[in-house]
């Protein structure tokens, strides 16, 4: 089948005077894996419910394969959702949970039985069919709620915060390993999240909302490197924004006179400065007071207090740190500098 | 582009709405509001017009006026009573680890669902002529209104301990313990952070204990003798002795009245009380009793003892008292017909009959109130809250109007039930029904929604859902439903003895029965067979609160939701204790 596997049209959800979706269009095509990103209650969760058939449009569209889905119940949708907080079966052990799926789609059991020992060791947790879900921790849980999830074969799997509340390091591990297991099952994946790091190391294209509608669609890459408005770019962590004139390729800004890359957009806007285009290179460039500074695995991020402008917020290595109080000056690298449209 | 959500999506819940409530409704109709119109209008309705004129005769008269006043006040003092006994009680149970606790719970619940003829038997043998108070202090009494407030105080202890108790035991210590920390006293840190949290339930359960109080019948009927009367009491003695049915009409729409006024105040007390409150395991939060909680301890072990255990022991005791010493010379006879006619069978047959009411009863309640809970679980709103009002009627409602209403209503086609058995299970599961209402529903409701969306999202048609999500979550649930269903149609009187044929009397039937003859054989066969009955009331109540043996249901909690027990695993998060709409999983009800 050419075209899209999931496409949403104009899809709008309202709770009384809120409008947890405003008009939004998205496509996912086959074996694409997808990342919605986004502060709480900017209707990503709303997003995939709708998906799902949990939550009833107001207006719009979902198809899958090409077909519309209004009025079609969630059992008949054949969508999988991984929930937030995993939504395990407590009265069931973990196979039983993981052969729920096949057994309402009338799977024989033994092939079920078969494909759920198959999906145990594919998470990393073999032999744990016979386990109570009440004995696992929440990195197990969450292992068996994907492969609860996977069991049925979903056309697309969507995925709500898969890794939302597990401590730093297992969600460091755990994403990559997600990632090869998606690369390897062609397995079509929407997922939702509000942290940046988990959406570009899981997604092909990220998309990033704001109060029930699209901000910006694209690559990681892109997304990072052309953050398409002070939101998305204050989401992803970057705060250097400062008001500018642009005229040509070059910005008037509080912090002086910066280099930007040409072709842009010109006139009154807003420039960013991604901290590791703030260096500390002790020439003729901006003095700045070092206001706090904090640790960040290999390198160290600065907290600056400009003479003259907003604070800056700038990336150096572990070696060459200055203390805080200490007087330093910085200038701007034109490579890292982003004219906001 | 704006376009409408098709009409079959949002028909759906509503149909199925619709169907779930259907047979609930009928079921009221026919077996409730219809005998009780029934029984209205024949009182009111005299050559073809409405006699109006005599609901302001009959609320004229100073001795309806007298019932009245003493039907509120009494309610009020029992309950005031009833709090001020229980509430350390609720405290003890919820909070102290102590040996014993699970089985002395247990005990205290028995009165609960005891019929009211066995409770009113127990206080006259403890009270009464020839009573313990008598024999000791030379005291007796069965003649002060304190009979009645004790007896009241014994049955409702259960209530607030269970109420009170069961959201106290669920209340996170670590809340009170945040205060503490902040600076707060311990008994500013109680008063502060506990009691707010409590309050609502201790509203309901006060409210609950006014309404059970408030159309009191069998206590009031064998304690109060010939000067007190509550209304229940007196619409009995209308329509059964005096044979005034306009006067009982009249009497059963003022208690009607009085009873949907005291159900609106519960039910807004119940919505004050779901507001989010931060829940635990019970398992928990007990502690073994240290400094003055020792001296609370041993209090509340003696209340129990005096109030509860020892009507129950004095009761069984005087059974086995015989009239050639100690033995079963009592059991013995009722294996027998006797001479005079008070049985056209042995006494003992009603035992069986009694069981098998009962097993009927309960599974009609199980069915009614099953379907009923489901649909109070899935639409919320004005409509469905006047539902669950509508549900708890028949608990206020005089079961004499209820009992005398079977009788003259369904006696013509199409609903011909006169030659039927079902007639004595109907009457009997109209109490039940609120009862599974009330032990399914909070269970029902902390099922979280996203485990049945999670079902369905994999396959599961909502019928599916249903059977293989809801009904192990709630299994426990119903279990205790149906035990609680068939202790109070055990129990069941007031309308039982209107409807219960000559020649199959159930066990209330026949201790009143027996009762109502004088003579030692007769009152020793009372006592022997009130014994049996406590028993077997008993029993169902201890079997309930012995845990299921199932290796998976023992770790699903009994109210899944505030806690799973994954909350202990380390990094589980994601299992933690969040805001639940608090309403403990007992039943807010007791058979009259």
């Amino acid at each position: 089948m050419s075209g899209p596997l999931l496409r949403i049209e104009a899809a709008t959800v309202r709770f009384g005077a809120r409008t947890a979706l405003d008009a939004v269009t998205l496509e996912v095509a086959a074996h694409e894996t997808v990342c919605v990103l986004g502060p709480s209650g900017s209707g990503k969760s709303t997003l995939l419910r709708a998906v799902a058939g949990l939550q009833p449009l107001d207006a719009g569209r979902v198809l899958l394969d090409g077909a519309d889905q209004a009025g079609v119940p969630p059992h008949r949708r054949g969508v999988g959702l991984m929930f937030q907080d995993h939504q395990l079966f407590p009265q069931r052990d973990v196979g039983g949970n993981v052969a729920f799926g096949p057994r309402m789609h009338k799977v024989p059991r033994g092939r079920r039985e078969e494909r759920t020992a198959e999906l145990l060791d594919m998470v990393g947790l073999p032999g744990a069919g016979a386990r109570a879900v009440a004995t696992l921790s929440g990195g197990e849980q969450q292992r068996v709620a994907l492969a609860r999830a996977l069991a049925p074969e979903p056309r697309l799997l969507m995925l709500d915060e898969p890794l939302g509340q597990l401590d730093r390091s297992l969600r460091d591990r755990l994403v990559v390993e997600l990632r090869r297991l998606f690369d390897r099952l062609g397995t079509t994946v929407l997922a939702v999240t509000h942290d940046q790091s988990e959406a570009f190391a899981l997604a092909d294209r990220v998309v990033v909302m704001r109060d029930g509608r699209i901000e910006q669609a694209g690559t990681p890459l892109e997304v990072w490197r052309r953050p398409a408005s002070e939101f998305v770019a204050r989401f992803l962590g970057f705060d250097n924004i400062a008001e500018a004139d642009v005229s040509g390729a070059v910005a008037e800004t509080a912090w002086g006179r910066l280099a930007v890359p040409d072709a842009g957009p010109q006139g009154r806007r807003r420039v960013l400065v991604r901290p590791t285009g703030v260096r500390l290179d002790g020439g003729a460039g901006l003095p700045c007071e070092v206001a706090a500074r904090g640790f960040r695995g290999g390198h160290v991020v600065l907290r600056l207090r400009p003479e003259r402008g907003p604070w800056l917020d700038a990336e150096c290595g572990l070696r060459d740190a200055p203390d805080v109080g200490e007087r330093v000056t910085v200038s701007f690298d034109p490579e890292d500098v982003v004219v906001l449209p | 582009m704006e376009r409408p959500r098709p009409l079959a999506a949002r028909l759906r819940p509503l149909a199925v709405g619709l169907g779930l409530t259907a047979l609930p409704l009928a079921f009221f109709a026919a077996f409730f509001a219809y005998p009780v119109a029934a029984i209205v209008g024949r009182g009111l309705r005299q050559g073809g017009r409405w006699q109006w004129g005599r609901i302001g005769d009959v609320l004229g008269d100073p001795s309806v006026r007298h019932v009245l006043w003493f039907t509120c006040w009494q309610a009020a003092a029992s309950t005031a009573l009833t709090l001020a006994v229980a509430l350390p009680g609720a405290y003890v149970f919820a909070r102290l680890d102590f040996p014993g606790r699970r089985l002395l719970r247990a005990v205290v619940t028995v009165p609960f669902v005891l019929p009211t003829v066995v409770a009113g038997s127990a206080f006259l043998a403890l009270l009464g002529r020839g009573g313990l108070t008598d024999t000791l202090f030379g005291a007796r009494l069965d003649t002060s209104v304190w009979a009645i407030l004790i007896a009241h105080v014994f049955f409702n202890y259960a209530v607030v301990v269970r109420t009170v108790g069961g959201l106290w035991a669920q209340l996170d210590p670590r809340q009170e313990e945040a205060a503490r920390v902040l600076g707060a006293g311990r008994f500013a840190a109680w008063r502060r952070v506990t009691l707010p949290a409590l309050a609502p339930s201790v509203a309901a359960a006060g409210v609950m204990v006014f309404l059970f109080t408030f159309t009191s019948f069998g206590v009031v009927q064998i304690l109060g003798g010939p000067t007190r009367a509550t209304l229940e009491v007196e619409i009995y003695r209308e329509t059964a002795e005096i044979f005034d049915l306009p006067a009982a009409a009249v009497l059963t729409l003022l208690q009607l009245a009085a009873v949907v006024a005291i159900l609106a105040v519960h039910a807004r007390t119940l919505r004050r009380r779901e507001s989010a409150l931060r829940l635990v395991d019970a398992a928990g939060t007990a502690h073994r009793p240290r400094g003055g909680e020792r001296a609370l301890l041993a209090a509340v072990l003696a209340v129990v003892a005096v109030l509860i255990v020892l009507p129950l022991a004095v009761l069984a005791a005087r059974s086995l008292d015989g009239p050639h010493g100690y033995g079963f010379a009592f059991y013995r006879a009722l294996g027998s017909v006797g001479d005079d006619s008070t049985f056209l069978v042995p006494p003992l047959q009603a035992i069986g009959n009694s069981l098998r009411y009962a097993a009927a009863a309960t599974g009609i309640a199980l069915l009614i109130g099953g379907l009923a809970a489901a649909a109070l679980t899935r639409r919320a709103g004005r409509v469905m809250r006047g539902f669950d009002a509508l549900l708890m009627l028949p608990l206020g409602t005089s079961a004499v109007t209820v009992g005398f209403g079977f009788l003259i209503s369904l006696d013509k086609p199409p609903l011909d039930l006169r030659d039927s058995w079902l007639l004595v299970p109907l009457a009997q599961a109209l109490v039940g029904v609120p009862f599974v209402v009330r032990v399914m529903l909070p269970v029902l409701r902390a099922v979280d929604q996203r485990l049945r969306e999670a079902a369905a999202v994999l396959g599961a048609s909502p019928l599916r859902v249903w059977r293989e999500v809801e009904l192990p979550l709630v299994a426990r649930a119903v279990g205790i439903a149906a035990g609680f269903a068939f202790a109070v149609s055990l129990g069941e009187f007031g309308a039982t003895v209107f409807i219960a044929r000559p020649d199959s009397p159930t066990l209330p039937v026949a201790v009143a029965r027996l009762l109502g003859r004088p003579g030692e054989m007769n009152y020793g066969q009372a006592m022997a067979l009130s014994t049996i009955l406590m028993v077997v009331c008993a029993a169902c109540l201890l079997i309930l609160e012995v845990p299921l043996s199932s290796p998976h249901a023992a770790r699903t909690p009994a109210v899944p939701g505030p806690q799973t027990p994954a909350a202990k695993a380390p990094d589980a998060g994601a299992a933690g204790p969040r805001p639940l709409a608090a309403e403990p999983a007992e039943p807010a009800g007791r058979a009259r």
